[in-house]
């Protein structure tokens, strides 16, 4: 972020626009694949049209002939990748992620066969469809369900008990129920792109969209064997990732590789349809839940099992079972996680990755018992309230959502719900409420600041952070404008460079309560150091630039540490968050329309008001489209997904998102940071889906157990 | 992309000289066309940009006109601008719903009436080159046959294809009685609306009975009295963007409390618009009630066949009939 921030943030009740608003919606903003060094050319990816087998024959020469084609790489002619394993036959590198062009097996539909390099655009596509590989192939399985039986458990993972086994089946109210949240993909608008260029033979500089520039930094040093200073990684803007920029990925790998081949700038972009099977996606994950009740609704017992799929060549993990262990007090719980192998490539984290599909589960089989008991579904929760983490029996650092759900119900007007279900109807559509509750841990990092505070009474930030969209520069400002006193016009917010301090992925929803801590306590040195200086003179309310000006220094400059925190382990921390909704559905041609959603998140204080209020907004419509219409359908004859674009993979438009009201408990947490500032990014989409489809339920009577919520299941 | 050659003719007679040659593609709004390059459905040598021809007897082919019977929409007047117009608006309502129940006001700013009417099915398998399909490649198989067909027909499939036609706008013609200007070297011809677009049969690589030579100049919407009650019911994933599951064109003329008229036309359903001819008939002379509607659409639904992901249309196309009906006699 170059450009000075003032005059581009009106300020209003809401709070502080985002210090980045003006560049982004003016085109200025400049994303990786934005970037233009000198002799830059073009990278495009073939990929295999076989799901699982080996290339046998791959024909190069028309692609190599084309116009404009400075090189076609294949795995008979890539350079090695230095720091890959050695193992022969091994498919994934160091760092788990498939190596690219390394021998002739294909493990997925799509991976890269071939990288075609040439001086336009147009031209490498045109030459990467002339690529004709041969192949021999091999049975392949793409599909969860048909191959359940062969689940494993992730190592060191996957089952969990407290109290007594399948407690929940002895119970006089019960219900046992299965739920499937398909393959999702992050479909950020931004498509992953990336600009690899070596300066020299050990000298590497990538422009590329990812979470974490610093540990892009470490992978590619890894990977190319370099001294981490040698490799310069680039990330000023990101246009949105929800998980899929948390790694390094074979696009990225081969964008380098090319580079190292025509010995200049290589740009990638993936197009749309590579975007679902290149950077991760939420796992297919079958899910089984036995919960039972006394009745006066108190828990006896929750069984969760899981089974997610992962790649043949990498185990990719979540935790989807966590929910049912931690947010409910509930004497009993046991639940299993199993992974299954398929031909596919791997999955990664998305927004509330493990959480966001467990609670889809568990709210939605807490919602059909609650019809059992005849209980309003908040009091169902009430009565299970956990005041201390149920399962290590660590007290919060601090915990609200009672205050949620009271918000919450007050601001969708609960109190109009009615607990039969298909009883109101109005203009020919039923109405119905309903609510979903999540969390996730909440986390904290070390991080480090570069402060300075310069003569002219600016004060420049830096840190090797990412910001991939929900408002981290303004944040961070407004945090040193409290600490220290000064307008935020006056304060800039460098990141996005492998260069600066070091600084966590953006990842986790962490980092305000990372990065946001060490802008605390450059702000705390910085004070300390003015008051030094002022020395007799100091005062509470320092004039910073006179002291300067009376020191004769033309600035002052801090490089402020912070850990991940100390004593945290004597406690347990999560943000927590519940989400209502109240739809109207036409039970004859089985069509949803969301009326109204009230989210709140406890999330402990709110730095941002404004970006806060944008970012739930934004997780709660990733958690309409997961509910209504997010689904990658494989055709798994072929193992090839077949609505790989945004014309048949549908995710919300204005059209099918109403006002969403974005409400905070805004309480601080005393524990983790001094700010008091918990994650919010996850536990603003975790839960949403449950909501949706409880209150589908109220409204028809239609219990929808599968996503996403198309109205072919709703309809009578 | 494949390189091509653009040329942009000045006149309808240099346009119909280029045309109909092998490799030759006719460009209007190009909303579906440029996807289908550059996803290598197609790979023209040369594009024919339609969109600057001269005058055609005097007008424009943007113009929308009145005609001594009715309403006369140049083939390239923009789905929004005939969505837009005033006399669309008064005169045949259902037109204008359906127009606006497609695509994105985006593309309706690009699409042109002619173009809308010549899109390609949105069948996943007949854009993804690797995998089987008779429309782009006959003699290829069917993928959608067994494979995932929630999107796909009911009504007149055939053993090679059972992709749908995407249109809306097509829906409304095909119900309002629209008739299709074309040109081709020899002079215009006129055919009616429902029997432009054609089933798949043996041929599913045609979508339609316009000779490769001839073009689109216009639609010729003849007068009627269905304005006060007609509706166009679109079933879909999403509220807007997305293509239909089911969708039906309903007008209903009614006098005295009796259906004097009635036009039935659905789309998601089938190689072409779907018109309801038993169902018209069945409403004639019928009260408005829920029950005739539901039974005229129990009519239509004879001779439906479910493919096993699109089964679901067998229930949802009756009910959307019905809804439609009842939103066109203000039952709703």
């Amino acid at each position: 972020m170059k450009t000075a921030i003032n005059k581009t943030m009106p300020s209003s009740a809401e709070g502080m626009s985002r210090v980045d608003g003006r560049l982004k919606v003016t085109g200025a903003a400049k994303y990786s694949a934005e970037y233009t060094p000198k002799g830059l050319t073009y990278g495009v990816l073939a990929g295999s049209t076989i799901t699982k087998g080996n290339i046998i024959a791959i024909d190069t020469k028309a692609a190599e002939r084309a116009p404009g084609v400075l090189a076609v790489i294949t795995h008979l002619n890539a350079p090695k990748v230095p720091g890959d394993q050695p193992e022969k036959g091994k498919a994934a590198d160091a760092k788990g992620a498939l190596k690219v062009f390394y021998d002739d097996k294909i493990y997925y539909n799509g991976q890269p066969v071939a990288i075609v390099v040439a001086d336009t655009f147009e031209r490498a596509l045109f030459a990467a469809s002339l690529v004709k590989a041969q192949y021999k192939t091999e049975k392949h399985i793409t599909s969860l369900p048909d191959n359940r039986d062969k689940g494993f458990p992730p190592r060191g993972e996957g089952t969990y008990k407290r109290g007594t086994e399948d407690a929940w089946k002895l119970a006089p109210f019960k219900v046992e129920q299965e739920y499937i949240v398909p393959t999702v993909t992050h479909n950020p608008m931004e498509l992953h792109a990336i600009i690899a260029n070596w300066d020299t033979d050990n000298k590497l500089t990538v422009w590329d969209k990812t979470q974490g520039v610093k540990d892009t930094q470490g992978d590619l040093a890894h990977l190319f064997k370099l001294p981490k200073e040698n490799v310069q990684v680039h990330s000023q803007f990101v246009g949105g990732a929800f998980g899929s920029a948390l790694r390094t990925w074979p696009h990225e790998v081969a964008a380098i590789l090319a580079a190292k081949v025509v010995k200049r700038p290589v740009k990638v972009v993936l197009s749309r349809a590579d975007m679902f099977t290149s950077v991760g996606y939420r796992p297919f994950t079958w899910q089984k839940i036995g919960i039972g009740a006394t009745a006066d609704g108190k828990l006896t017992g929750i069984t969760h099992e899981a089974a997610g799929q992962t790649s043949s060549y990498e185990n990719f993990t979540e935790g989807p079972t966590g929910v049912s262990q931690s947010l409910y007090a509930c004497p009993n719980v046991n639940t299993k996680y199993h992974l299954v192998a398929l031909d596919i490539a791997t999955p990664t984290w998305m927004r509330g990755p493990g959480e966001a599909t467990g609670a889809f589960a568990l709210e939605s089989a807490l919602d059909e018992l609650s019809y059992q008991l005849k209980l309003d579904p908040v009091e169902l929760r009430l009565r299970n309230y956990a005041q201390t983490d149920p399962g290590s029996g660590k007290p919060f650092s601090s915990k609200f959502l009672n205050e949620a759900y009271q918000l919450g119900s007050d601001h969708i007007g609960w109190k109009d719900r009615k607990q039969e279900p298909g009883t109101v109807k109005q203009n020919g559509w039923y109405v119905g409420y309903g609510m979903g509750g999540g969390m996730f841990g909440a986390y904290r990092a070390g991080a480090t600041i570069r402060a300075k505070f310069n003569a002219d009474g600016t004060l420049l930030l830096q840190s090797a952070v990412s910001d991939i969209g929900p408002g981290t520069g303004t944040a961070m400002v407004l945090i040193a404008a409290e600490q220290l006193g000064i307008p935020a016009e006056k304060i800039r917010f460098e990141l996005g460079d492998s260069s600066l301090p070091n600084a966590p992925t953006q990842g986790g929803s962490a980092t305000t309560a990372s990065v946001g801590s060490a802008v605390y306590k450059a702000c705390a040195d910085l004070k300390e150091k003015f008051q030094k200086l002022a020395g007799n003179g100091a005062t509470n309310n320092p004039d910073y630039t006179k002291i300067l000006k009376d020191s004769g220094l033309p600035s002052l400059e801090v490089v402020s540490e912070t850990d991940g925190g100390n004593g945290m382990q004597k406690y347990a921390m999560n943000s927590w968050s519940v989400h209502f909704v109240k739809v109207l559905v036409n039970a004859a041609t089985g069509v949803v329309k969301i009326d109204k959603v009230a989210c709140v998140s406890d999330c402990g204080k709110v730095i941002s008001p404004k970006t806060a209020r944008s970012q739930v907004i934004g997780g709660a419509i990733g958690g309409l489209g997961m509910a209504l219409m997010e689904e990658s359908i494989i055709d798994h004859r072929y193992g090839r997904y077949i609505n790989n674009n945004f014309a048949d993979y549908h995710v919300p438009v204005n059209a099918d998102i109403p006002q969403i009201d974005a409400l905070f408990v805004n309480k601080p947490d005393p524990i983790i940071n001094p700010m008091g500032a918990k994650g919010m990014a996850e536990i603003a989409l975790i839960g949403m889906a449950a909501a949706v489809a409880n209150a589908v339920y109220n409204a028809s009577g239609k219990r929808v157990r599968d996503l996403p919520i198309t109205p072919d299941k709703v309809m009578a | 992309m494949k390189q091509f050659q653009y040329v942009r003719p000045a006149t309808l007679k240099a346009a119909l000289d280029v045309i109909g040659k092998p490799g030759v593609k006719v460009i209007a709004g190009g909303t579906n066309l440029i996807d289908l390059m550059k996803r290598g459905v197609t790979a023209p040598d040369k594009l024919v940009d339609i969109n600057h021809l001269g005058l055609v007897d005097h007008q424009s082919l943007k113009d929308i006109t009145e005609t001594k019977t009715g309403l006369y929409l140049g083939s390239l007047a923009l789905n929004s601008v005939v969505s837009e117009n005033n006399m669309v608006a008064k005169r045949h309502p259902l037109l204008a719903m359906a127009l606006k129940a497609g695509a994105s006001p985006q593309l309706r700013n690009m699409a042109t009436v002619g173009g809308n009417m010549m899109q390609r099915t949105r069948c996943g398998y007949f854009y993804d080159t690797t995998m089987p399909c008779n429309k782009r490649v006959p003699g290829t198989g069917c993928g959608a046959m067994e494979g995932i067909n929630r999107m796909h027909a009911i009504f007149g499939a055939s053993q090679q294809c059972i992709a749908v036609h995407p249109s809306d706008m097509c829906v409304a013609l095909a119900a309002l009685d629209a008739t299709v200007h074309i040109a081709g070297k020899k002079g215009e011809r006129k055919l009616p609306f429902t029997q432009f677009h054609r089933l798949p049969g043996e041929h599913p690589d045609l979508d339609n009975n316009l000779a490769k030579d001839e073009l689109i100049v216009g639609i010729e919407i003849p007068d009627n009295n269905f304005a006060q009650n007609s509706y166009y019911l679109k079933i879909r994933d999403r509220q807007s963007y997305a293509f239909a599951l089911v969708s039906v064109a309903a007008a209903l003329e009614i006098e005295n409390g009796i259906i004097k008229n009635a036009r039935l036309a659905m789309g998601g359903v089938a190689h072409k618009p779907w018109r309801l001819f038993d169902a018209e008939k069945a409403l004639t002379g019928k009260q408005p009630t829920e029950e005739n509607f539901a039974q005229a659409a129990t009519l239509a639904m004879q001779g439906a066949i479910g493919h096993g992901g699109n089964s679901f249309k067998l229930k949802l196309a009756p009910a959307t009939i019905t809804e439609a009906l009842k939103h066109a006699a203000g039952l709703v």
